[in-house]
Parts: structure tokens; sequence; C-alpha cells
């Protein structure tokens, strides 16, 4: 069983639609991961039933219990985060700013105040249209990505795909190039990276590809819009093939994909001539990495 | 001498799993006396960030000279690998712990 | 006067919108323009002004005693994100891992983690005309942006008037970085696209701006492609869209270059003149 993670540095690339194709095109073949917990969107393009979910706990949170509280103060004192507040002349966390760091509760001398794990969000477990299962989150608002809640997210769909003898999952993986997308890539056998022509699309895949490269994991690349600018089309190609990286496929720029994901179609469904250039790159996907 | 291997279960036909923070289990094989001996490290899970130096550090503990993953760890685990003078090596990702361990032996394996 | 442009997704037109609203703001007054989202700040590349400033960002991490340290393990006992650990005869610390708490080093028996000033990015500041940009860059591999934020919207509110127009580039999302850019604005402009993604994400955008208690109002870009989802949700909500830019492909081949829009692409330039002239009243009290 094969993990195979599509990323993309800068948003708006059109990484989501792409891997909808995917998963369009795989059908019952895999299992879908959607990783881009942050801005999870997938979904509306999957017809996913919510038939499973379960909260999802992260990081800590403190918690006064004013009634042991003495109001010292002490917390406030060693708080870096300024998270303890007085208001009407109580000690209360600022849930907000509080980074979970403990040492309130450690030095507190009544014990006042506990340390307890934050509901973050939930993660869900769906039937899609496709036919196959997908694994994917809903944050709740403020709350962060991790890589603990990537973790789950991933854990869950392998376990999945082998219970059920698929050979792939396909992962919608984090933005950025903090610890979300790290643990996102940790286990890939293979990167899809989803890049635009322009000058910071360049400037966010050569930042991300760092992170790839590091991991020594095999990476090919989506080039979308290609049409949008020949200078920095050059650039990207220049870039691909310096650091090894196939080149799976070029889409040139066309509103047909906003007007699929609209519809709430993936753009293989909604246009014949994009969707074959998105199918040739899922075979050359599946022909490297031996699906 | 001790060789550990990053895996999806206990034994010697276990998958490997090719991560190196979050790997389900090790499996630890002693060169002298050819036994086998395995870790559960599955209640990495409930850490949200630094799983990568928590797991080495655990590593640590067992005295393990050499360390098979699959993509190899991040920088802070590798740092805590170097200190304990594990040395580390990758692309195993896709076998099975025995057919990592031939692989090692015959030297077909990338030092990290 | 605090302008935050943000929107939930990545891709909308964030930073084409903060670019160009501030440049053409600056063709008549001084304006300030942040950029905060520090892990992958890309409005520098549309804006070239002389630079003329660099300061080094630090957070504090604690550095390790070899001399006093008695090894008792306490440090990582306390510590809630595995940034130190004790390997055998020695402590380790992880400096992106460290939220900087303190607790290790003030609860140390031998006072042998002693706190220490560790580069986390650099503050930019340029000036181009009347713009004055000022750019934060994390370093790869840092986790915690939210610092880095804090301390330029300090180096902003520190080093220009009160009265200046000052516009926030906000990183994407829902989390900690976006509530730090957004919390100090005292208007924050949301950026979407009329298409299904968009409206997903406005949603979330709208809940957390909305946790903050902040004055909102929309503008849409790629207008005319997707559907009316966005303003049919903005009117049932009672949300204002105060302005549309359209979809065409030349803005998308302009900005590919990284070139600014406004001054080729005249409905860029209307749209960019209507959100000031909703600043200036915003700033006046009308709004």
């Amino acid at each position: 069983m094969k993990e195979i993670v599509v990323i993309s540095g800068k948003g708006g690339t059109g990484k989501t639609s792409i891997t909808a194709s995917f998963a369009h095109i795989a059908g019952e073949e895999i299992i879908v991961a959607d990783c881009d917990v942050d801005a999870a969107d997938m979904h509306l393009l999957m017809g996913p039933d919510f038939g499973q979910s379960e909260d999802f706990y992260s990081g800590e949170l403190a918690y006064i219990d004013q009634d042991a509280c003495i109001k010292c103060g002490k917390c406030q004192e060693v708080c870096r985060f300024d998270a303890i507040p007085i208001i009407d002349g109580q000690y209360i966390v600022d849930p907000l700013e509080c980074e979970g760091c403990g040492y309130c509760a450690r030095i507190c001398p009544t014990e006042a105040i506990t340390n307890s794990e934050q509901n973050v969000g939930k993660w869900l477990l769906s039937g899609i249209r496709t036919g196959a299962s997908m694994v994917h989150a809903r944050l709740n608002i403020g709350a962060e990505n991790s890589g603990k809640l990537v973790a789950k997210v991933k854990n869950e769909a392998k376990a999945i795909a082998e219970e059920k003898n698929k050979r792939a999952v396909l992962v919608d993986g984090s933005p950025g190039i903090g610890c979300p997308v790290v643990s996102s890539l940790s286990g890939a056998a293979f990167t899809v990276l989803v890049t635009e022509p322009t000058v910071s699309g360049l400037h966010d895949l050569k930042r991300v590809y760092t992170l790839v490269k590091k991991f020594g994991i095999k990476a090919g690349c989506i080039i979308n819009k290609a049409d949008l600018n020949e200078t920095v089309l050059g650039d990207t190609k220049i870039f691909l093939s310096e650091e090894d990286i196939v080149l799976l496929a070029e889409i040139p720029y066309n509103d047909k994909f906003t007007e699929a994901m609209t519809n709430g179609k993936t753009v293989v469904e909604w246009d014949t001539e994009l969707g074959k250039i998105v199918s040739g790159s899922w075979e050359k996907i599946k022909e490297i990495v031996k699906l | 001498m001790k060789i550990v291997f990053t895996a999806k279960g206990t034994g010697l036909d276990s998958a490997m799993d090719p991560r190196f923070g979050r790997t389900e289990f090790f499996v630890i094989y002693d060169e002298e006396s050819e036994s086998i001996d395995s870790y559960d490290n599955r209640a990495i899970e409930n850490e949200a960030h630094g799983a990568g130096p928590k797991t080495a550090q655990k590593l640590a503990e067992y005295g393990v000279q050499v360390l098979i993953t699959g993509n190899g760890p991040g920088n802070n685990a590798a740092r805590v690998l170097q200190a304990a003078g594990t040395k580390v090596y990758v692309g195993a990702g896709d076998m099975t712990v025995r057919e990592a361990l031939e692989a090692y032996k015959k030297g077909e394996l990338k030092e990290f | 006067m605090k302008i935050a442009i943000a929107s939930g997704k990545g891709g909308t037109g964030k930073t084409t919108l903060s670019t160009n609203l501030a440049s053409y703001i600056a063709e008549s007054r001084d304006c300030v323009l942040a950029d905060l989202d520090v892990e992958e700040p890309n409005s520098g590349l549309f804006i070239k002004g002389e630079l003329i400033h660099v300061e080094d960002k630090f957070k504090m991490i604690p550095e390790w005693n070899r001399e006093t340290c008695e090894l008792c393990g306490n440090c990582q006992k306390v510590c809630n994100f595995n940034a130190v650990l004790k390997m055998g005869k020695m402590i380790m610390v992880f400096p992106e891992l460290c939220h900087g708490c303190y607790a290790c080093s003030e609860l140390c028996p031998t006072g042998s983690l002693p706190m220490k000033f560790k580069k986390m990015g650099e503050l930019k500041s340029y000036r181009t005309g009347n713009l004055h940009f000022i750019e934060s860059r994390l370093i790869i591999g840092e986790e915690q942006a939210v610092p880095l934020i804090k301390q330029t919207i300090d180096y902003v509110n520190e080093n220009f008037d009160m009265e200046m127009i000052k516009i926030y580039d906000s990183p994407p999302g829902t989390s900690c970085p976006v509530i730090e850019a957004t919390k100090d604005a005292d208007l924050v402009i949301l950026v979407t696209e009329p298409t299904p993604f968009g409206l997903h994400d406005l949603k979330l955008a709208v809940e957390t701006v909305k946790q903050l208690g902040k004055p909102f109002v929309v503008v849409i870009n790629r207008h005319g492609i997707g559907n009316d989802g966005v303003e049919r949700y903005c009117k049932e909500d009672d949300i204002e869209i105060i302005a549309r830019v359209p979809n065409d492909r030349l803005i998308a081949e302009t900005y590919a270059r990284g070139d600014l829009l406004y001054p080729v692409i005249p409905s860029v330039k209307e749209a960019v003149k209507v959100i000031s002239g909703y600043i200036e009243s915003f700033k006046r009290g009308e709004k």
C-alpha cells in the first residue's frame, strides 16, 4: 500500500481540484485522505456522506478553578503569553492566548489550575460518490492544524486501505512549510507538486521542495495555468530538470476548472480536453510508483 | 551490534513503516545472538509536535548502533540520533523487515 | 488606522489586493504595507523599493549549561512541547519546538538553562515614494509564526503615526497566525472568489472575525466566474461587498510577471479606488 501526497507551497494553484480529479479517476482503487484541514474543500467535490465522526483533541489549555484560587497572582506573573487577565476580580484564562505550556499549573500553590486537552475539531470518515472512502477533518475556529491531526487522518485512511486491500492512499497535503506538511510527507512513496508559472508560484515551489528533497521522496510536478507566463514557465522547467523532478503535465489556463468546481464536479468529468491531460498525469504517476 | 527497523508490526516479516517519528513499532535485531525484540511506539500518536526527537530518545535507550527506515528522520530527530551515535540508513520503506535487513547487509541502502 | 486583508483560503488574491491598494493609496499620501504572512511572504515580489532598514528578530530559548547541570531531568518533565530532552548525560534543546514559556529555565533547581536570544526571522523595511513596506520572513523550520507577527506589528506601531493608513497582508487560514494579524486591526477586508471553495472558506473567515468582534467587509475577486453563492450568502447575512474585481486573463498574466495591476488594468484601478474611498469614509466614522 502506497501513499501518494499532493502538495503546493502556494494557495490557489488548483491542488485540490487536481487531487479530486485523481480520486475520481482512481475510483474504488484507493482511499482518499484530506490533510489540508485549514482549508478543507475537497469534500465539496466528493459528495461525502459524513458517515462517522469523532472529536479530536490536541494541545492543552489551562483552566482555573475559582473555588480553589487564592488570588496570589503567581500564574499571571509566570505566564509569558499574557493569557491570564483579571476579569471581575478573578484570574481567568484567555483561550485564544493560552499556549498550553502548563507552567501556571505547575507553580500554583493550591493546585487550582488544571491543564486539559483541547477539543480542536473532529475527524470524519465518509463514503464518497466514487465508491471509495475518504477520511477528512474539520477544525474549530482559531484551532491550529498539527502534525498530530494530519497523522490521525492519514492513519485512519491507511488502516482502511489495509483492511479493504486497497493499493494506495491519495493525500491532499497541508499547505506551508511547517509541522503539518512534514507530517503529510512522512511516509510518502511519491509527491505531486502542483504549481503555476507566476513569480510567487515558483518562489513557493522552491521553498516547499526543500522539504521534499530532505526526505528523499520521489517527486513529480504539474504546472497548472502553464501558458500564463512563458519566462516563468521556462524557469520552472529548468528548476524541475535540475532537481530531477518529473514533469507530469502542463495544463493550460482555463476557466473550466472553476466551472467544474462550481458545479460540484471534478475537471475530468467536466471537460474532455483537460480531462485527458489530468488522466495522463495520473497514468504516469501509477507507472512511476508501480500501482 | 543492534540494528533497529521502523515497522508496522513486531516481527521480521512485518512491513516496514516508512515514517520515523510516528512509526508504529520498532523491530530490534541483535546481530550477535540473532534475537528479535520489539517496541510498541504507538503512544506517540498523542504528541502534537516533536514526535521525531521523542522517538529518537526512546531509541537511544535501547543502545542501537544502526537505524533502518524509509524516508528518514527530520532535522530535530537527526540531531538526537547523531548525539546517540546511531547511523541511519534510508530507502527501505517499501520492504518487509527481513528484506530491509538483507538489503542492508548487501550494502544496498543509502546512508542518511 | 489599520486594515487587515485576510481570507480563509489561500490564493484568492490577498497579496494582489494588499500590494495594489497600498501602492494606489501611496500615490496621494503616506501608507504602510506590512506583509504578515511570515511563512510565505510574497508582497515583496510586487513592491520594488529602496531597502532602508534590516533587523533580526529574536525569540527567547533556553541554553544548557553543562557545568552546573545536575541532570535531574526536571526540564524535560515540565516541557509540554518536547523541546527539551535529556539524552544520557546531556540536555538537548530544540529551538523550533520551543514556545518560550520559560518553565524549564525558571524551574531548574540549579539555574542551568538560562534563556538566551535566538534568531527566528528577519524584518526588512523598504521605501518607495510614500509607501513604507515592511516584510518579515520566518527562518525555514521555525514553527512559531505568531511571535514574529506580533513583533512586526509592534514595529509598525512604534515607527509610524497612528493616523497613517496601514495595510496588513495577513496569513491565510483561520488559526492562530491570522488571529494574531487581525486582532489589532480596525477593519478587516475579506477577499474571496465567487466559487464553492471560496464560499466555504469565506464562511470560516467570517466566523473568525466575528469571534474577534471586528468590523469587516468583503471584496470579491475573479467576479463573473463561478456562481452567485457568495453574493447570496453576503446578502442573507447582511455583509457588505464593497468591490468586485472582474475575472480577466490579463490580470492573471500581469500577476504572473510580478507586476502591479492597477496602473495597466482600468477595472482594477476602479476597484482599488472604491476600496480606498471606503477606507477613507470608515476612518471618518461614516461607516
